[in-house]
């Protein structure tokens, strides 16, 4: 008898424990809510649903695009809102996790959001766009890279909700040989990751682009993710004489790649995508190996735009001197190209965003400039990142 | 030509990995007809108590080796007793998928333990150098891992044919119960040769983290693999075999990477392996007897 009343007590505490730190959540949502700079005085606000990564394996993408977007939200709440209305950010945590991610938006639609903006990785983008799809509520995806996001796999439509700010990834490709092609390069080998769609992608575009140009691809070869040996191929690529190597691919692989390449004594420069940006590169290849190396990227919070460089400042200030990454940038474009559809169509109706959405042009973001195509794509600028002796440099912004 | 030998260096260093790894399937294939699956997992264990050695201990590399060398060896022992030994009478596939499982628990206890994330290797602990050869390039990770390997595997053959254990461990492999009638302790000799391949292994480990830069949990699979393939193509069980093996495998990769399709790296390695088990089962070092698998 004792014993049982024993584990009764036990459970009860542990749910009064468990009420107790849902509760703490609650709180916890609430006091960023209010975080604002809140000077709503009429009682209409447009709900923007933030659905992000804030815990889990992604928790510093989707915190670093909360901060983005809270700053934007802040800016142009501060600024009197849009269409005279303020801005209630909802912000939910998906713990990383595509499941949770498709049921916090079901609950967001039920919160009336205009517009949901995140998540950030591709797999919980994709799991979210058939619930609001279904409510006809927009998706702006800040960062989701992968081509199957606006567009159907299956039937190769468009999906009419979803949007990115983003460029997609293959889009790497054409930045980079457009910056070889400037740099006066007319010969180039690539070295790709077969087993990745990710790099065969960036490698299909970097050719077609390139090869528009006026270059010749003399040389191309792959290796697969896991590799750790490339010297017999850098040899043979080393044979063939090219003055630029491109090699999309993840830093696990590159990093000891440019490292083999620079012992072969393969000096001419070498190029890649953002699967680069690891701090594992410069410690695995040395900044030795590194120097005329180059990636390309999102943003660079060192760009001289004016822009970016307000956005820099703004953000550092709100943050403790915290530098924004590209995540932090592109949700504040997020919301941003969200606020300029707002005001174009004139109404905070998720129809009206959505067709503004699908006709933004020109739209001036920290990550550049933006028109949508047809695919809900943006056309964009986008930056190559140099290594100088370890360092990250922003070397230039390409327009394409 | 200049090119053709570049490649074979490449090659012999490569095969230098393969060659160590494949010696602890062979010595434990030779004593007591187990396929150790979870060998190239005791890589992986010897890469990182290497590293913890160097990051965390602040030894040289040889100390690191040496270290690694120790605990894998330990650790061997245990997986023997632990895994293998209740199943020595069992049939052979039983204990062919326990390696199997062993293989797993380490992995997944080192992703559990230390995350799946890669580390990199202490680029400071052995920085590279370059030396040129009248065209030809060579770091001293190479001739580091050439010449390591080069010594284990000379050490080895000396303690396999000139001191007693080693006569024993020959006896134990010939047969075993006859070995035990001459009065060898069967389950020493079993415990030195996991204890010795394990080591071997770890060394592996080592010069892989300190010649390619970067460690992970689920590492010791590809090479595993790739190593067992020059262990059959040596002759399992023939320790000169696993040795040439391993080398002709690094070259072969090489070749077909450096003169053909890098693509088709892989399948020529596997395609070896069916090549040799249909055409010379036994391996280029064995002889014939239709026994073996």
């Amino acid at each position: 008898m004792k014993k049982s009343f024993k584990r009764k007590a036990i459970s009860l505490l542990t749910t009064a424990l468990l009420l107790g730190s849902l509760a703490g959540c609650g709180n916890g949502e609430t006091s960023t809510e209010d975080g604002g700079t809140n000077t709503a005085t009429s009682g209409e606000t447009i709900k923007i649903g933030l659905n992000m990564e804030l815990s889990g394996d992604t928790a510093s993408y989707g915190s670093n695009a909360r901060d983005g977007a809270m700053l934007a939200i802040n800016e142009l709440n501060a600024a009197g809102g849009v269409l005279g209305m303020q801005i209630e950010p909802i912000e939910r945590d998906n713990k990383s996790d595509a499941a949770e991610a498709a049921t916090l938006s079901a609950a967001l639609i039920g919160e009336e959001i205009a517009v949901q903006v995140g998540p950030l990785t591709s797999g919980c983008v994709n799991a979210s766009i058939p619930v609001l799809s279904e409510a006809g509520i927009p998706i702006v995806a800040p960062a989701a890279t992968a081509a199957n996001i606006t567009v159907d796999p299956d039937t190769n439509e468009v999906r009419p909700y979803v949007f990115r700010v983003c460029f997609i990834d293959p889009f790497q490709g054409t930045l980079m040989a457009q910056f070889a092609l400037d740099s006066g390069y007319t010969t180039a080998a690539i070295y790709k990751d077969t087993s990745s769609d990710y790099s065969q992608g960036l490698a299909e575009s970097f050719k077609t682009t390139f090869e528009a140009g006026g270059g010749t691809i003399v040389a191309e070869e792959g290796f697969t993710s896991g590799d750790r040996d490339f010297r017999a191929t850098l040899n043979k690529i080393k044979g063939t004489n090219p003055e630029f190597l491109y090699v999309p691919g993840y830093y696990q692989e590159v990093a000891p790649l440019i490292k083999q390449a620079r012992e072969a004594g393969i000096t001419i420069p070498m190029g890649g995508g953002d699967g680069w940006d690891s701090p594992d590169t410069l410690s695995v290849a040395g900044a030795d190996a590194l120097n005329n190396c180059f990636f390309t990227n999102h943003y660079s919070s060192e760009d001289a735009d004016e822009k970016v460089v307000a956005f820099v400042t703004a953000y550092k200030a709100a943050y403790n001197d915290k530098t924004p990454d590209a995540f932090a940038a592109l949700g504040y474009d997020a919301i941003m190209a969200v606020a300029s559809a707002i005001e174009s169509a004139g109404s905070a109706d998720p129809q009206a965003i959505t067709d503004a959405l699908a006709s933004l042009t020109d739209f001036e973001g920290v990550t550049g400039t933006m028109t949508m195509d047809e695919q809900h794509n943006p056309i964009k600028a986008g930056v190559i990142i140099e290594y100088v002796d370890g360092a990250q440099v922003m070397n230039t912004r390409i327009e394409p | 030509m200049l090119n053709f030998i570049q490649q074979l260096i490449n090659g012999l260093s490569l095969g230098a990995i393969y060659a160590l790894i494949a010696l602890g399937y062979t010595m434990v294939y030779g004593i007591i007809k187990l396929i150790n699956f979870a060998h190239g997992d005791i890589m992986m264990v010897g890469a990182y108590v290497g590293f913890f050695s160097i990051t965390l201990l602040g030894t040289n590399v040889w100390v690191a080796m040496l270290f690694a060398m120790l605990t894998c060896a330990v650790l061997g022992i245990i997986i023997e007793k632990v895994a293998y030994k209740p199943l020595r009478n069992s049939t052979r596939i039983a204990a062919l998928i326990t390696a199997i499982g062993v293989s797993f628990f380490l992995e997944y206890i080192m992703v559990f333990l230390l995350g799946a994330t890669q580390r990199v290797y202490p680029a400071d602990a052995f920085p590279t150098q370059t030396y040129h050869f009248s065209g030809l390039l060579m770091t001293n990770k190479d001739i580091f891992v050439i010449a390591s390997a080069v010594f284990l595997m000379i050490i080895l053959q000396l303690f396999i044919k000139k001191t007693r254990t080693g006569k024993a461990m020959r006896a134990v492999s010939l047969d075993q119960d006859a070995a035990s009638l001459m009065g060898i302790n069967v389950n020493h000799i079993i415990s030195v040769t996991f204890a010795i391949g394990s080591a071997l292994a770890a060394a592996a480990g080592v010069m892989y983290g300190v010649f390619y830069g970067t460690i992970n949990p689920l590492m010791g699979m590809v090479p595993g693999i790739k190593a067992f393939v020059a262990a059959v193509l040596g002759g399992i069980g023939i320790i000169p075999g696993a040795m040439a093996g391993g080398f002709l495998l690094g070259i072969l990769e090489t070749m077909v990477s450096g003169y053909g399709n890098s693509l088709f790296r892989d399948a020529a390695a596997y395609g070896v392996l069916i090549l040799i088990l249909l055409i010379k089962p036994t391996g280029l070092f064995g002889e014939k007897s239709g026994e073996k698998i």
